[in-house]
């Protein structure tokens, strides 16, 4: 049974029976009796002063429940939405966040911004009234090139040079000096485009008052309803936490942009409890375009100095990061202590010093997504060693092994305050290099040649820090919250299981990876366990899912739980078998007491638990429930070797990926099914990041890439049959020896793709996303100056 | 958004001019115009139909008449709120000049558009409307030239 259903099993989905079938319960899908509908009204401009709102005409449209602006909020004392993670600059002072209150009150400051919200009977009516809400705007010039941000308009009254924090990581001077002695210096100016996420499903929220019970229920599409529930009672001021449930059901997709404590989400609650009665709002396509927090979004020169072996001495990096307009739920840790600390990549680099500049635009804020900040690492450390490489005339390949941390070097600590406990970097590499057949690319390349076009490999042995986060660790560097998770086991008196997460799976398939531990470690049947998460009043408070978490951390926390209920279990087993507790065994589901012949199985346990005849209660309470919160000693780190190769037609741009590996490391794999799936939608991603996708503001601040016509999703036909294998060396901090897999297609890929379209066309640099276009001009711009590359070479 | 052309009019320049100050006129020529009401000295609020891409909507627009020399050059200021579809802001330089004709004196009007939309128009439309304003602009001037022959 465990083999088939336990750990390192690929059993199918659990969820997919309901998905496949259209039998998902999202928010959308959930209707209240009475419900009346919201509607946004949204900013048309990138910058303006609100002079005056009229709603009469909205408030007078047929149909029209009421009408909101930020003036309504204010009086009933809702605070602003607050970014949860305090940077402090070089300087030591405290990052500056400009007041972001939930609906614009003043002015507003990006496209879509909404400043008011009409409640309606239906939603046509909603519609129709915001069609009527009157805005008096005064249009000022928008701040949109992040590259001369700092000194153009002040954008907010608090925010002097439109600068969040001015960030510092690393030694200055020991990196400086490593310079001083270099043989090469390698530098790369990178834009690391700006993303829009599109999750399948958009943000959505049901708003519910019990008058009767005065509380609160928001059902939404929250990646971490706990966080959602305590910002909304703890900065928000909606109700006390005590009176709020929120509930997250299916979600579909995430990638961070649902982990953010939004406008409309906050709006809706309160709504609810001003109309008394349920309030419903689904975003549109546009307005998820519009409105959702974007990723990415960098500015980057970055040097690396070797020595004449090739060996990296030392790393400079300077940044500009675009926060967008506010300041979102985390988006100030995300360039910062997610990105700054991941610069020693695989390598030995003996020497690092980061500078990260955080500026606001009037841009949609941008915040986590997927990988957040270790893509955007990544990238500037592999485009940098592969340039390196290039310069200097060493293998790709070679330059990356002569400058790995070994296996026998861990724990490991870097220059940039991390300390990595396991890899083996060259094990990954090895693999990939035998799965690409990089002995026979000459062979391939010279093929391609000859039929015209120009073929390119690119490598990206990445690392990342996930399973965020030892609490005390982000706290010490700013977070406002602990970082750990909660699990339950509660043993039903049948036998059968019920896990309570604090973790949310939005397509991780918690369902199914938490019931084969349980399955594995209990000994009971896979399709007798049930995983319920998502839902404040179910579990207790924990953090939900993002940083590619759920098993490292809330999985761990099951483990921790189900220990306490073998402990348990052996006691009860002992009494009921009239032996010592220290002589009970358990495996695969039985009690033994050790070399006799006498067992019992867990579900006579169980069922022993909660029908106390022959059981100890003086001295052992009743029942079989266990609960156990974990907090993670570490980072866990994931890492690996990508290698892609491409094909590119010279004539018309067009990039072909011919060839994708992707060996990774994520310490034991609980579902190999799942952990490829998961790989497969990341490598998408970050393969989207290099050829397709890029959010685009105009010069007046509208978003010209704001629908599917404009702002390009990968699809399958862009991809090519991945090659996806793991090499395996055991996190070394948590029960399941597990690191985590969520995000490490998104940020591996893309340098990947990038070296080999450069290495392609043999010029130092291509911007992303390299389309035809792009591509096209870097092609018939070598050996002059490349118009539209970042680079000329 | 930028764009230029000419119309060549087989009317002279005064009886011209008048047209392209007469609001009825402007009224008629102008595509899905529902409305045009003079509200002071040179201005006026219309309302007009549009469809850009996907985007439909009855916009009402303020129109007015600026740095006028008569009768010879004007600009045509157009700000539209289109609500919850967004704004659109424009100006339109015009200029008549004498051309002699085979059938006598005719007008060369050549005109100058320059303007920028913003929310939804842009967001969904922008690639769209430059077409969508050439569009208009051509079908005004064709119903402008034949309106001399219907009045």
């Amino acid at each position: 049974m465990a083999s088939e259903t336990g750990i390192g099993a690929s059993v199918k989905r659990k969820e997919d029976a309901r998905f496949i079938t259209g039998a998902g319960n999202y928010t959308d899908d959930i209707n209240a009796p009475g419900q009346t509908h919201a509607v946004f009204v949204r900013s048309p401009y990138a910058r303006a002063r609100i002079n005056g709102i009229d709603t009469a005409a909205a408030a007078a449209t047929d149909g029209v429940v009421a009408v909101f602006t930020g003036a309504d909020l204010a009086a009933d004392e809702i605070g602003d939405l607050p970014c949860g993670w305090l940077v402090k600059s070089k300087d030591g002072s405290d990052m500056v966040a400009p007041p972001h209150p939930p609906i614009a009150t003043e002015a507003v400051n990006y496209v879509g911004e909404p400043y008011a919200v009409v409640i309606g009977e239906t939603l046509e009516a909603a519609r129709n009234g915001a069609e009527a809400v009157d805005a008096d705007f005064e249009e000022r010039p928008a701040v949109v090139d992040l590259a001369t941000a700092a000194s153009a308009d002040q954008i907010h009254e608090s925010v002097p040079n439109n600068q969040a924090y001015d960030w510092e990581l690393g030694d200055k001077a020991a990196t400086d000096a490593a310079f001083d002695g270099a043989h090469h210096v390698a530098t790369v100016d990178i834009v690391n485009n700006r993303l829009i996420p599109n999750a399948i499903e958009p943000r959505a929220a049901l708003g519910e008052y019990d008058a009767a019970a005065g509380t609160y229920t928001l059902h939404t599409t929250s990646q971490n309803p706990h966080l959602e529930r305590l910002v909304l009672a703890a900065f928000v001021n909606v109700a006390p936490e005590a009176r709020l449930r929120v509930i997250s059901p299916d979600v579909g997709g995430g990638f961070g942009s649902k982990i953010f404590v939004y406008a409309e989400e906050t709006a809706v609650i309160w709504a609810a409890g001003k109309v008394r009665r349920p309030v419903k709002w689904r975003a549109e396509r546009s307005e998820s375009f519009l409105a959702d927090a974007h990723g990415r979004d960098h500015v980057t020169t970055a040097q690396l100095a070797l020595d004449q072996n090739g060996k990296f001495l030392g790393l400079r990096v300077k940044t500009k990061a675009n926060m967008g307009a506010y300041l979102s739920t985390f988006a100030s840790s995300v360039p910062t202590y997610l990105y700054g600390t991941l610069m020693a990549g695989q390598y030995t680099t003996p020497a690092i010093y980061v500078e990260v500049q955080s500026l606001y635009t009037n841009t949609a804020p941008v915040d986590a997504y997927r990988g957040a900040g270790r893509p955007e690492a990544t990238y500037v450390v592999e485009r940098c060693v592969e340039t390196a490489a290039r310069e200097m005339g060493i293998d790709p390949a070679e330059i990356r092994r002569r400058n790995f941390i070994q296996p026998g070097d861990f724990p490991y600590d870097t220059p940039v305050a991390l300390t990595y406990d396991t890899g083996d970097y060259e094990a990954s590499l090895d693999k990939a290099l035998g799965h690409i057949d990089y002995a026979g690319f000459g062979a391939r390349r010279a093929a391609s040649e000859s039929a015209g076009k120009k073929r390119g490999i690119g490598f990206s042995c990445y690392i990342e820090a996930c399973g965020l986060a030892p609490s005390q660790v982000a706290i010490s560097l700013g977070a406002g919250v602990g970082l750990f998770e909660v699990g339950e086991v509660r043993v039903d008196v049948t036998g059968s299981v019920t896990v309570v997460t604090g973790s949310h799976s939005h397509g991780q398939s918690h369902e199914t990876t938490f019931a084969q531990i349980i399955s594995d470690k209990l000994g009971v049947p896979f399709e007798n366990v049930t995983v319920l998460h998502g839902d404040t009043g179910r579990s207790d408070y924990a953090l939900g899912t993002y940083g590619s978490r759920s098993l490292a951390v809330g999985g761990s926390a099951i483990i921790k739980a189900t220990d306490k209920i073998i402990a348990k279990g052996k006691k009860i087993a002992a009494h009921i078998l009239e032996a010592q507790e220290d002589q009970m065994d358990f495996a695969d589901g039985t009690f033994t007491v050790v070399d006799s012949n006498q067992s019992i199985t867990f579900g006579e346990v169980a069922f022993a638990a909660y029908v106390p005849q022959n059981y100890p209660l003086e001295e052992l309470e009743p029942g079989l429930s266990e609960k156990a919160f974990y907090d993670p000693p570490n980072f866990t780190y994931p890492a690996g070797a990508h290698i892609c190769e491409v094909e590119v037609d010279p004539d018309t741009g067009v990039v072909d990926i011919v060839d994708f590996v992707a060996v990774d490391d994520f310490g034991h794999v609980v579902n190999p099914m799942i952990v490829e799936g998961q790989v497969h939608g990341g490598l998408a991603q970050g393969i989207g990041q290099a050829l397709l996708e890029h959010g685009v503001y105009d010069d007046a601040g509208q978003l010209l890439s704001g629908s599917y016509m404009d702002y390009t999703m990968p699809r399958a036909d862009d991809l090519p049959s991945f090659t996806v294998d793991t090499t395996v060396t055991p996190c070394t901090h948590n029960p399941l020896g597990v690191k985590g897999c969520g995000e490490a297609g998104a940020i591996g890929s893309t340098a990947a793709v990038m070296n080999a379209v450069t290495d392609a066309l043999g010029v130092a640099s291509v911007p992303m996303p390299a389309t035809p276009e792009t591509v096209w001009r870097a092609a018939s711009a070598r050996g002059s100056s490349a118009e539209g590359a970042e680079r000329g070479e | 958004m930028e764009q230029a052309g000419e119309s060549r009019i087989a009317q002279p320049r005064d009886r011209v001019w008048r047209a392209l100050n007469d609001p009825e006129v402007l009224a008629r020529c102008l595509d899905g115009c529902k409305s045009m009401t003079p509200v002071g000295d040179g201005e006026y609020e219309a309302e007009v139909g549009a469809k850009v891409g996907p985007v439909k909507a009855t916009f009402k627009a303020a129109i007015a008449l600026n740095d006028v020399v008569e009768p010879e050059s004007y600009r045509l200021d157009v700000e539209v709120k289109g609500g919850a579809a967004g704004f659109a802001k424009g100006s339109a330089l015009v200029n008549l000049e004498d051309v002699t004709g085979e059938d006598g004196d005719e007008t060369l009007l050549t005109y100058e558009i320059n303007g920028n939309i913003g929310g939804k128009l842009a967001q969904i439309g922008s690639r769209l409307v430059d077409a969508a304003a050439r569009k208009t602009a051509a079908r005004f001037f064709e119903r402008f030239k034949v309106d001399f022959d219907t009045a």
